[in-house]
């Protein structure tokens, strides 16, 4: 492999980094829309009912206008799956993705949300020390790389919480945390949004899970057949709260529940709980190993 | 639940007065944005807002702007924060500045009851992420003061036909989140019970 074909390869993940930041910005993905109009269609409150339609609207004006859905550009997360033959190595794919993200901020431009997390200077433009954020996963047999990215807005990402159930609580204490959680948090995370619940592995991991699970499809489903049951259980216990759209009381407090889940010590029960609000932006892309970049919407 | 359309500033308080949770309104007008930083700098650090509150509707806002010219401003995409953050402002934004309306988005916490009820003051809660729609809302951006704090500066937008809004918190001491949170949690025991 030559220099050259790395610095083109380098480059093709920079250009679909800073394509996916702004496409996820500004066109929210079908199986969302889907969503948001099965919950308007089920809605009975008059402000919840009032709340779904101008989400609707407001989604109608996003297309129409090319504006961003949301004003909060948020911190821009973004989801790497490396083939194994994929001939870019992760160390500069990350430089990539740097670099689409604050090439995006600049060329649009986008607001400008990373600070300093002591002084809160700003850093740039949504880059900073360890920004962006990439949760990294990897492909035996593959020689493509398969790119999401997930601008995740404060308000939602405000409402996280961990809480180290003890194995005597069981999954009980667990659906209990994500109920007092969701009810906690009320309209400040912008609901009728995703509920990621991360389980098991260590502190750390289960709230990467709980981040990894919004990063989902609406309404796609654990492979595994018990933690599906739980998330079926979940979106259901969720939706009895009666907190509604954006907090004014409703049938539709929550989309979806995702629920991904790590194996772990015979000690531990970690819950996590990462928010996404109702404009649960999310674009993707896979990379060729020749540098041939596919957007997917649905992915 | 009624539809009012209501124009800021306020000249008569009974249009305030009249409102009721969970009513709709649509505004037009000036509407003052405002955030974290205005606030802290009006009341911590002791500062006179250089615009008039009196009867205004203040929005909770840090908008993505264009600079066209020295101190004037074009919209990109102007959106709504959460309000939560900044409920102690409420009780002095009203008694020292006469400031009648408060929209914003996920609501205040039961601290803000007391005082809006006191001073005749309102809650308008907006749909939070509805920016695209907000944007187009916003006919000008009139003025603006306290650039170095951009963006959470104090703004004058010109608006027409805002909203809907709902009133989350009316001047008669109810909220729609109040009693939102009281039937969840009464809710919350019998789903234990359940689980």
């Amino acid at each position: 492999m030559s220099v050259g074909v790395v610095t083109d390869l380098q480059h093709a993940v920079e250009e679909a980094a800073a394509h996916l930041y702004v496409w996820a910005l500004k066109e929210i993905p079908p199986d969302l829309r889907d969503a948001l109009a099965a919950a308007r269609d089920r809605e009975t409150s008059v402000p919840g009912r009032r709340v779904l339609e101008t989400i609707h609207r407001n989604v109608e004006v996003a297309d129409r206008e090319h504006n961003l859905v949301c004003q909060d550009t948020g911190i821009a997360v973004y989801h790497a799956r490396v083939g194994e033959h994929f001939p870019l190595h992760p160390a500069r794919i990350y430089e990539g993705l740097r670099d689409g993200t604050a090439r995006a901020t600049v060329e649009h431009p986008l607001r400008s949300n990373a600070v300093h997390t002591i002084t809160r200077e700003n850093t740039g433009p949504n880059v900073g020390y360890r920004l962006p954020i990439v949760h990294w996963d990897f492909q035996l047999d593959s020689d493509e790389l398969h790119l999401k990215c997930v601008p995740k807005g404060s308000g939602s990402e405000n409402m996280s919480f961990l809480k180290m159930c003890v194995p005597a609580d069981g999954v009980q204490g667990i659906k209990r945390f994500v109920l007092e959680s969701i009810v906690g948090a009320g309209g400040k995370p912008c609901p009728p949004g995703i509920v990621g619940v991360g389980i098991g592995g260590s502190a750390d991991y289960a709230m990467h899970l709980a981040k990894e699970a919004i990063m989902r499809p609406v309404g796609t489903r654990n492979p595994d057949p018990v933690v599906a049951q739980l998330e079926d259980e979940l979106l259901a216990l969720l939706n009895e709260t009666g907190i509604g759209p954006m907090g004014l009381g409703g049938d539709v407090t929550v989309l979806q529940c995702h629920v991904e889940h790590a194996d772990t010590h015979m000690t531990l029960n970690p819950v996590a709980v990462n928010y996404q609000c109702w404009a649960a932006r999310r674009a993707s892309a896979v990379v060729s190993a020749s540098g041939d970049v596919a957007y997917d919407g649905a992915a | 639940m009624a539809t009012h359309e209501l124009t800021f500033p306020i000249v008569d308080p009974q249009q305030i007065l009249a409102l009721r949770a969970g009513d709709e309104v649509i505004v037009q007008g000036q509407v003052i944005g405002i955030r974290d930083r205005t606030q802290i700098r009006i009341f911590d650090q002791g500062r006179e807002p250089p615009f008039d509150l009196r009867g205004a509707l203040l929005l909770h806002t840090a908008p993505n702007v264009r600079e066209v010219a020295p101190g004037r401003y074009e919209k990109i995409c102007i959106g709504t924060t959460t309000s939560a953050r900044m409920v102690r402002f409420t009780e002095p934004l009203g008694r020292q500045y006469g400031v009648r309306a408060i929209c914003g988005k996920g609501g205040f916490p039961d601290d803000a009851i007391e005082p809006m009820a006191q001073l005749g003051m309102v809650y308008l809660a907006i749909v939070g992420g509805a920016a695209a729609l907000e944007t187009t809302q916003i006919a000008e951006i009139e003025d603006v003061a306290w650039e170095d704090l951009m963006p959470e500066c104090l703004w004058k937008f010109r608006v027409e036909d805002f909203g809907p809004l709902t009133v989350g918190i009316d001047a008669q001491g109810n909220s729609l989140y109040r009693d939102v949170q009281a039937r969840a949690q009464a809710k919350l025991e019998e789903l234990y019970a359940r689980l």
